[in-house]
């Protein structure tokens, strides 16, 4: 559907699939793989110079039509990502802020408490803020009384390429928020980005599943088709299911008529 | 003069600005953003912000994150 625009952050977008630019083996890849993906949105972390040695800027290689979306990774309290937020502000490339407030570290789950403290006073200072959160119907709620923008479960921990593990937490999420949702971390396989959006949420961020495959531009296409495929289903209005078979064609005909 | 420099000791010759500190390093100033005892530099400042002994500098940017 072509008037099927994502509303997000006070935006319009054509795309609903969300990239990232962590994790690639070599970052000359993002140009391509943002074409092939037609993602328009796409995130950073913030980190400290390396001082030591000369590195590349991954910014050299983010198309500059692109809506950046920098994250507070690292961050373990509701102030470090507050502090992150307003670093990454100062970078000068919008006001657009990914919450993502960690301090465990076998799962990398998010704090949903500290989430909705940053999430408060980001909003407040003028921030697009979109968090990322368990796959739960009350931090959900504290954070559409936070002001976001949008919200962001996950499908499984960050870079486990598990899938849509949270399914049914998800489903309540679609039903009872009013706010975009964009499945975010876990999704490995176009087909589970695919269920997502076929489920009804708004979009889908994925970062490792791309950037880890042997042909990441490939997977970004493939990634792209898959959301739209989920997208114009749930816009199609599935049919419903049954127990028993129903038949799709006639079963009376013309052989056992006397 | 001693400042620390994203979290290390570092020895600075003479006064210099975040500016200087920067082109020192070969740093494009656009490509970072720098934090000086918790406090955000704005861009514009950087020329005429002067560095102090025992400061401490954060020099951060944009890095590949999800």
């Amino acid at each position: 559907m072509s008037n099927d625009i994502f509303k997000l952050g006070g935006l319009e977008f054509e795309s609903r699939l969300l990239t990232g630019t962590g994790k690639y083996a070599d970052d000359s890849v993002i140009p391509d793989v943002c074409k092939a993906s037609g993602s328009q949105i796409i995130t950073v972390a913030l980190r400290r110079v390396d001082l030591e040695s000369e590195t590349g800027n991954v910014m050299d290689f983010i198309p500059k039509h692109m809506q950046l979306l920098p994250n507070t990774s690292g961050a373990r309290t509701a102030e470090e990502a507050v502090r992150i937020a307003r670093l990454a502000k100062a970078m000068g490339c919008g006001n657009w802020i990914k919450i993502e407030v960690i301090s465990d570290n076998k799962y990398l789950l998010p704090d949903g408490y500290e989430t909705a403290k940053a999430t408060e006073i980001l909003t407040k200072e003028g921030f697009v803020v979109l968090p990322y959160v368990n796959a739960d119907l009350y931090i959900a709620r504290s954070l559409v009384d936070a002001g976001a923008a949008a919200v962001m479960p996950l499908g499984a921990p960050i870079g486990t390429n598990r899938g849509l593990k949270t399914r049914e937490m998800v489903r309540i999420l679609i039903d009872e928020i009013d706010l975009p949702i964009i499945v975010d971390a876990g999704i490995g396989r176009p087909s589970e980005a695919c269920e997502a959006m076929e489920m009804g949420a708004d979009a889908c961020l994925v970062n490792t599943a791309i950037a880890t495959a042997s042909d990441p531009a490939l997977m970004g296409k493939a990634f792209s088709r898959a959301v739209k495929a989920g997208r114009d289903a749930y816009l199609s209005g599935p049919g419903a299911k049954h127990s028993h078979a129903k038949a799709s064609s006639p079963l009376t005909g013309f052989l056992h008529e006397g | 003069m001693i400042v620390k420099l994203n979290g290390k000791d570092a020895e600075l010759s003479g006064k210099t600005t975040v500016l200087g500190l920067l082109e020192s390093r070969n740093l494009p100033p656009e490509s970072v953003v720098v934090e000086i005892n918790m406090e955000i530099i704005p861009a514009e400042n950087y020329g005429s912000t002067e560095i102090n002994d025992g400061d401490h500098l954060e020099i951060l940017r944009f890095v590949g994150g999800g």
